[in-house]
């Protein structure tokens, strides 16, 4: 067993942070408040190449390892959640999803300019009456023949805006229930697509989130993503690798707010010391260290798991629930230990905490994760 | 045109510096190491130039001096997008050893542009630049603020007092630089960090050089004293805390 990264992840790692840094701290408060897409730091990101880090060189991916992956978005996320949800939908779902489960053509059409960063991709899975019950899906894919037709309305859409390529989750035969449900690839300019307006959230307010309505949308058949049927095993195993990159960043959350904590503690004197020197302040951040590096190895064993093409399910779900229930317990505590400093904008704590929030929710809330894990010890 | 940037191994500049043995060694004990800032914005203009003027600059290597340990640093240039690096195997003692050990290699090789930040951030000496211009009997042009090749020659802005100097130069030179030569160092993309891999990097054994430096003790500054504030009103206060306490008036 090993603890030690490698030289690449490390300078994985260091980019990454470089660039939180360096791009997304300067204004990520502004865009917060305004819900301003990140439109030129995101495009610097996809640049660098971290839309498509662990896709495979030819397909003009960075071909890296699923635990360089876990590094560089707990750093994104310790300063901008926003921008690393985008990466995590671009990664884990959209291009892991094609990457894996495609054909050739589907791969050269579709994945390279992903993978590249030259496009952005969101998959479309909840509904408004299907969200953490994926099975009962309303959006419609009608087999016309050398087409299908879709109809329906997704919620919550991360990318929705910015994304040129959609994988979209509808169904396509309703009496066979989940076995009828497909995975198609979406041109988001087709005719027959129209967005909502943007969310206005409680966190992550600078992600691009809406609802997408079709009506009448034409997708050629040869865009189905697999055999006639294969949507729901497809979104499965898809959310599985999602889980992983949202557990890392819950992790990043955590610990951003950690660090920011940790320094405040240092510096911020009260009867007489730095509140470090209060066993309150220390036993907190004790506290909050312990659960950040439990959170950290449950995500990078999940990440290794699948690095080892070893079944990563159950680990990747311990690592989500895990890491977005500890998040929002760390967050609550680094905005306590800044006391009124930390229920303002500018100490970025309590953006932090509202991020957190999110983590719980989407991707299959804590409540789902316990199902995958408490079912996974049956077996 | 071949560019060849030399860069130092040195402790991340946000470290807690601690020393051993008696005072007289740093103590490297989780240290992290970055390229030599300044270097670091030397090897990022001469990316530039070769980005801007493809065909102009054919060659960018990376030099340095230092233990297997330090090949970390040389991947991190070769990823941001140097094309060759050289490590030689000595341990970097001096400002003397290392510029000795630079100018061997250098001096077997055809290198047009040299270049070298104008100190590292761990021992500040200001010297290697000169002394290998010296060793090498080039001509060097210190305080490099500006670097750029037009018409195929090199054009070099100096910071002098109260102004700028352009300064051009025959070459080969030594283009010794400072911080504006480049706005930020470059972040290393997915690509690079993955052709990294790949660049050859190669170890050539050093010379014997002496060892003209003996360094005796280091200390550490003394701890920043506490804040004092005084009432805006009170300005007789402050002259006599600065002229009694501070001693600076």
């Amino acid at each position: 067993m090993n603890f030690e990264f490698t030289e690449e992840q490390k300078m994985i790692q260091q980019a990454a942070k470089d660039f939180a840094e360096r791009e997304l701290l300067q204004d990520v408060i502004e865009r917060d408040e305004k819900s301003e897409f990140a439109t030129e730091h995101v495009k610097k990101l996809a640049e660098l190449g971290f839309l498509g880090m662990m896709t495979d060189p030819k397909y003009d991916g960075g071909g890296m390892d699923t635990i360089s992956y876990v590094l560089a978005m707990e750093e994104i996320s310790k300063i901008d959640s926003s921008v690393a949800v985008l990466m995590s939908v671009c990664n884990s779902l959209v291009i892991w999803g094609i990457e894996t489960y495609g054909n050739e053509e589907q791969k050269q059409k579709f994945l390279r300019p992903l993978a590249s960063g030259q496009k952005i991709g969101a998959f479309l899975l909840s509904e408004p009456e299907a969200g953490s019950d994926a099975t009962s899906q309303r959006t419609t894919a009608e087999d016309k023949g050398d087409h299908y037709l879709l109809n329906g309305t997704k919620n919550w859409i991360t990318n929705a805006n910015s994304a040129s390529t959609y994988i979209v989750i509808a169904q396509t035969n309703p009496e066979k229930k989940h076995k009828g449900i497909n995975a198609l690839i979406v041109d988001k300019n087709s005719a027959g697509i129209t967005l909502g307006p943007h969310e206005n959230k409680m966190g992550m307010r600078s992600s691009d989130t809406h609802s997408v309505m079709f009506n009448d949308v034409k997708v050629p058949k040869e865009n189905r993503i697999g055999e006639d049927g294969f949507g729901f095993p497809f979104a499965m195993k898809t959310l599985e690798g999602g889980r992983i990159g949202i557990a890392s960043q819950a992790l990043g959350i955590a610990s951003g707010a950690f660090e920011r904590a940790l320094k405040y503690s240092m510096e911020r004197k009260a009867f007489g010391t730095e509140i470090f020197n209060h066993q309150s302040v220390a036993f907190k951040l004790s506290d909050m260290a312990v659960k950040i590096e439990n959170g950290r190895n449950l995500c990078l064993k999940a990440a290794w798991l699948k690095d080892q093409h070893l079944p990563y399910g159950t680990a990747s779900a311990m690592a989500k629930q895990y890491c977005a229930d500890m998040a929002m317990e760390v967050t609550t505590e680094a905005v306590q230990i800044f006391g009124g400093y930390g229920y303002v904008r500018e100490y970025h704590v309590e953006r932090l905490m509202r991020e957190a929030k999110l983590t719980q929710i989407y991707e299959g809330t804590s409540e789902v994760q316990k199902i995958v894990i408490s079912r996974s010890l049956l077996k | 045109m071949k560019i060849l940037v030399c860069i130092s191994n040195v402790p991340d500049t946000t470290t807690k510096i601690k020393f051993t043995d008696n005072n007289t060694a740093f103590d490297q004990a989780g240290v992290q190491w970055i390229i030599n800032p300044w270097d670091e914005l030397a090897l990022t203009r001469a990316l530039d130039i070769k980005d801007a003027q493809a065909g102009m600059v054919e060659e960018i290597t990376v030099i340095n001096v230092g233990l297997a340990a330090t090949e970390p640093t040389i991947r991190k240039a070769l990823a941001i997008g140097a094309d060759k690096g050289i490590r030689i195997n000595a341990e970097p003692k001096d400002a003397f050893t290392v510029a000795s050990q630079l100018a061997d290699v250098i001096s077997k090789e055809s290198f047009d542009i040299i270049l070298c930040g104008i100190e590292s951030s761990d021992s500040n000496g200001n010297n290697v630049g000169g002394m290998l211009s010296e060793l090498l009997d080039m001509p060097s042009v210190s305080s490099v603020s500006h670097f750029d090749i037009k018409d195929g020659k090199v054009e070099l802005k100096r910071e002098i007092d109260g102004g700028q100097e352009t300064v051009s130069t025959p070459i080969p030179f030594v283009g010794i630089v400072q911080k504006g030569i480049a706005k930020e160092p470059r972040i290393p993309s997915m690509r690079g960090i993955m052709g990294a891999r790949t660049k050859p990097l190669q170890v050539i054994e050093a010379i014997q050089t002496e060892t003209l430096t003996e360094f005796a003790t280091y200390d550490l500054p003394k701890p920043k004293a506490a804040c004092k504030k005084i009432d805006p009103d009170n300005v007789k206060e402050l002259v006599q805390l600065l002229h009694n306490e501070a001693k600076v008036i």
